[in-house]
């Protein structure tokens, strides 16, 4: 506990200058915007690498450049919004996926130091607005009044309301072990175990959760392209679309990010000559190696029936969280602290 | 729970394996020789060419891409006068190859016939014919055929006797 409050006090003094804070804003939204397009080129290659194929390979260096082409691509695209669709609303979907996960990564603390606010509820806000992006994704499917996209927000609305409740109970037990809700506090928690041991059920049940708040594959029955065209997004083309594209990479990053934070040690690893900017490499490779995670959930995994999903999430998830909060707390209580 | 896993690793390992993937500019596949692609006209051995415009390939052509336009030369030997492939159309079928009685048209593992014009697809018969004789070497169908042409009288070609007076009753 003393080790702890001495940090917070070093935290305390390294409280940048508001040009420092401007500039740790706008570095943090221009690293993550560049890491989520750069996601879309990452993927293709590791899913092709997967598949024994090469991915796309041609545009600059190793292909890399194939983002600046796409970016091209759907900028210049026809920006079309049908006649059928409930206009303002088709126009507000997109940007609120987009909105609510950059707001979510105000929350994380990269290294000592290197944050957008330090929020005390900070897990909390992340839960919350992870359940505002389900209205962009529902209010997409509605607005467009098409059959395929109504299908895929319904689905949406439903696997969000499943998974968001056993998601927020799988990380409890990480909260009751560090005792805060604060992100920075959570990682200070775990200077000497990661909570990958003591909460290994949480971390499973967070992976799983995570990937259905995705809405990637295995759980990706909001867009289920083989039966719903492209749910939720089937009339979205251009940018609005890119937006939701744009979306769905950032979300990714998030959710590597968080599990970074929750149950991996954050930003601690093997000091190396203290290298001042050796925590944020070690976050950012810890981040790195989920993401790639969550590509090969992609590339390995079929996806199930729609009743199976829910069924997983009501009758299997939500117990066994339920189960870990409960033994966590007992044995927390029991321990005395 | 636990094949998730297996396939997880499954997929995993294939990180390591080969790549299927033909780089195609680069790497060039390697066709087998009777791979049907470019469709060509070849010549006998003594260099004339081998099509006698029989119209059996245009007539066997499902989608109606080859015309030509038959007609004789001075020693009596039909030739085209005009032969012409649409390879907008051509289905690459090889059906015209197998119908042709003197091996004169050829299917030839090529199929790099990209064009920028629709037009330039349609060849014409300087762009068909090549100057040796393709896959059937040393066939020459004057040279076995009973016709009668200019420099070959009845009863000269290849393994042929000499024709028999049907109205000498000699042995």
């Amino acid at each position: 506990m003393g080790e702890n409050t001495k940090t917070r006090e070093n935290e305390m003094k390294e409280i940048p200058g508001p040009a420092e804070q401007v500039l740790i804003v706008f570095s943090i939204l221009a690293a993550v915007m560049t890491i989520g397009s750069g996601l879309i080129w990452l993927e293709r290659r590791l899913l092709a690498l997967w598949q024994d194929r090469y991915g796309p390979n041609r545009v600059g260096p190793f292909g890399l450049l194939q983002v600046v082409a796409d970016m091209i691509k759907v900028l210049t695209k026809e920006d079309w919004i049908p006649p059928f669709a409930d206009r303002p609303v088709f126009v507000l979907a997109p940007a609120i996926i987009l909105v609510t996960v950059l707001l979510s990564f105000t929350v994380i603390t990269f290294a000592p130091g290197i944050r957008v606010v330090d929020m005390n509820v900070g897990l909390l806000f992340f839960l919350a607005m992870s359940s505002l992006g389900v209205y962009s994704v529902a209010l997409a499917g509605w607005a467009s009044d098409s059959k395929y996209s109504l299908l895929g927000g319904l689905r949406a609305a439903a696997q969000m309301l499943s998974y968001e409740v056993f998601m927020g109970l799988s990380l409890m037990g990480v909260v009751l072990q560090a005792g805060s809700f604060n992100l920075r506090d959570i990682v200070e928690a775990q200077r000497g175990l990661w909570f990958c041991v003591p909460q290994f059920f949480g971390l499973v049940a967070f992976l799983i959760a995570g990937t259905a708040e995705l809405r990637r594959l295995p759980f990706d029955l909001p867009e289920a392209e083989s039966e719903l065209v492209a749910g939720f997004h089937s009339e979205y083309s251009g940018m609005k679309f890119g937006m939701f594209f744009v979306g769905e990479y950032l979300g990714v990053t998030l959710i590597s990010a968080l599990i970074t934070t929750l149950f991996f040690g954050g930003w601690f690893g093997p000091d190396i000559m203290g290298w001042s900017l050796l925590p944020l490499v070690w976050f950012l490779l810890k981040t790195f190696v989920f993401i790639c995670g969550f590509i090969l959930l992609r590339a390995s995994l079929p996806r199930p029936r729609y009743d199976q999903l829910m069924s997983f999430g009501w009758k299997v998830m939500l117990p066994l969280t339920l189960l870990n909060v409960v033994v966590t707390g007992g044995i927390l209580l029991l321990a005395g602290r | 729970m636990l094949s998730i896993i297996r396939t997880l690793w499954t997929v995993f390992l294939h990180m390591f394996r080969r790549r299927e993937t033909l780089l195609y500019p680069e790497e060039r596949p390697k066709l087998p020789p009777r791979w049907r692609g470019r469709i060509i006209l070849s010549r006998d051995p003594d260099g004339e060419e081998r099509c006698v415009a029989c119209y059996l390939c245009a007539a066997a052509c499902p989608v109606d891409c080859i015309s030509l336009q038959a007609t004789e030369d001075g020693r009596g030997r039909r030739y085209p006068e005009f032969f012409r492939i649409n390879f907008s159309r051509c289905i690459f079928c090889g059906f015209c190859e197998e119908a042709c009685p003197t091996y004169a048209i050829q299917l030839t593992p090529d199929f790099e016939m990209g064009e920028y014009v629709r037009k330039n697809l349609v060849y014409e018969k300087e762009d068909l014919l090549i100057s040796g004789q393709g896959k059937y070497p040393d066939y020459n169908f004057y040279r076995v055929a009973g016709l009668s042409i200019g420099g070959k009288d009845k009863g000269q070609a290849e393994n042929e006797e000499p024709p028999v007076d049907v109205k000498d009753l000699m042995p």
